[in-house]
């Protein structure tokens, strides 16, 4: 068996492709979500996505991934809103709000024993992503990149605390927001390939090892990326040799990573 | 080093009818204040009378009645305020890779911090920090620093845009008693030679007693103020701090 012959298929060509726009995206996004503690919060928007289905389900929408981001957007705009009024914790409002939303997902979804038709997204599969949809995710990731190039500062200013940053004119509710949407927005337009069950996984892990061996942000961020591609990549190598699903070959490869910086950064004293 | 300017006991910084409510909550109210440059005032109370409410309300964190001025005493112009925060802690726990170059750049520029590092800017940053002995703290991570090496930064960093008002929440937690002398010691310096006013959130009545220039005790609205004679022997402070004095 030859090294390269993966590449003869189209759809090993095309996933390749999407890994290489997806896991920087991750990488980066991964960063300020694990620095405002907002795991939870990406893993909760992940799981609407079901909601998110079925309400275009029961709307007739033809493109379930509007349906999807739609819901996700304003489910992520009302989580931000909510947690910042009510005086419970807010792991607990997202936990309330999650499971409230994937019930209701469920509920819809396997009327009539139908949930079969659905449980693909559970799992995701990247390898039956098409040329259009590349350039959907491609076009995210201008997006972002743009995002971050303008807004990093201000965000990190905000996350860092909320009153010194509204003290120099920033307006931290705008920009809490727009993150929210653009991590919403991420995660829908990628759940189909990755799935629902470990999507935040690869949001998460990256950012975590990375934040393991580093002392500042350049370095947090090269190596959330790099930590990001790599594990990526490799993961849909071994994914095609070894003939088991993408998805999780990538996160399992993604954890070790944790598991190796975390030692390193004890060692280290990082 | 910066230039350092004698304060000119020209301006000052007025407070009328200042009040905040928040829901049905009336936190705040009728707050009425006149702080001159180059005093230090030292804002005190017992726990939830309302003096952070007051410091985020000054700052424009929180919405609220009525109007703050700066004025120019000798021509009676008004000018903008600029003022400068320093918050008691920050959000970072272990392990957050932010450095103080991080933090501070975050606040001051636009230069994504994620991609590259601006020469000019940590100058500027390294220059600040000089003041007060912390520039061997620039590429430090801010989760390691100790509570009065935090203060130190955090309080470069107010200066860097040379604010007419300094607002600052005494740190609670994190610093020892020498730290805590330091740090009085480092405002009463800045008062005494930079041009601009102190607002002071403070718990320790030992130290108010022996650096402020004004004391103002709080209790929904200013329950008394005055120098710090005049305030610790009134019947308003005697009323609020009759248990435990010295703490609130």
């Amino acid at each position: 068996m030859e090294f390269f012959s993966w590449l003869q298929y189209d759809f090993m060509k095309f996933a390749f492709l999407a890994i290489l726009i997806i896991t920087p995206l991750f990488g980066l996004m991964g960063t300020m979500i694990v620095n405002r503690k907002m795991a939870f919060f990406s893993d909760a928007l992940g799981h609407s996505a079901l909601t998110g289905i079925a309400v275009g389900v029961v709307l007739g929408v033809n493109n379930t991934t509007i349906s999807m981001a739609v819901f996700a957007v304003i489910f992520a705009l009302l989580l931000n809103q909510i947690s910042s009024r009510v005086s419970a914790s807010t792991d607990t409002v997202i936990s309330v709000f999650s499971s409230c939303s994937i019930a209701l997902g469920l509920a819809i979804l396997s009327r009539g024993g139908n949930f079969s038709r659905y449980s693909s997204i559970l799992v995701g599969d990247i390898l039956s992503i098409t040329l259009e949809e590349i350039w959907y995710l491609a076009g995210i990731l201008a997006v972002t990149l743009l995002f971050w190039g303008f807004g990093f500062n201000k965000l990190l200013a905000v996350s860092l605390n909320r009153t010194l940053a509204r003290s120099r004119r920033i307006s931290a509710g705008w920009m809490e927001n727009l993150f929210a949407v653009l991590t919403a927005l991420i995660v829908m337009v990628s759940i189909k390939w990755i799935g629902i069950l470990i999507i935040n996984a690869l949001l998460i892990l990256p950012a975590a090892s990375a934040g393991n061996i580093s002392e500042n942000m350049r370095e947090y961020h090269f190596f959330a990326v790099l930590f990001s591609v790599f594990s990526g990549i490799l993961g849909l190598l071994v994914s095609y040799f070894v003939n088991v699903a993408t998805g999780p070959t990538i996160v399992i490869l993604a954890s070790v990573i944790y598991f190796v910086t975390y030692w390193w950064g004890r060692k280290n004293n990082v | 080093m910066r230039r350092i300017i004698r304060p000119c006991g020209l301006h000052c910084i007025k407070i009328n009818h200042l009040g905040v409510t928040l829901g049905k909550q009336e936190i705040l109210k009728d707050i009425n204040l006149h702080i001159h440059c180059g005093s230090l005032n030292a804002v005190i109370g017992r726990n939830g009378a309302g003096k952070s409410t007051l410091i985020r309300a000054i700052l424009g964190d929180i919405p609220h009645t009525g109007t703050i001025e700066f004025k120019d005493r000798e021509n009676g112009h008004i000018q903008k305020l600029k003022m400068g925060y320093v918050p008691q802690s920050m959000n970072v726990e272990k392990q957050t890779p932010v450095s103080v170059y991080d933090m501070i750049a975050a606040y001051q520029s636009n230069v994504p911090v994620f991609l590259m590092r601006g020469k000019k800017l940590r100058g500027r940053i390294e220059e600040h920090l000089k003041i007060f002995e912390a520039e061997y703290l620039l590429d430090k991570q801010v989760c390691n620093l100790s509570g009065g090496e935090l203060q130190r930064v955090l309080i470069s960093m107010a200066l860097m845009d040379n604010p007419n008002l300094l607002l600052l929440d005494e740190p609670v937690s994190g610093i020892d008693q020498n730290g805590m002398e330091l740090f009085y010691r480092t405002i009463y310096h800045l008062k005494e030679n930079y041009d601009l006013a102190v607002i002071l959130i403070s718990h320790d009545l030992d130290y108010v007693r022996k650096y402020a220039d004004k004391v103002i005790l709080i209790d929904q609205s200013v329950r008394k103020q005055g120098s710090v004679k005049e305030v610790f022997a009134s019947p308003e402070f005697c009323q609020v701090f009759q248990y435990g004095r010295g703490e609130d």
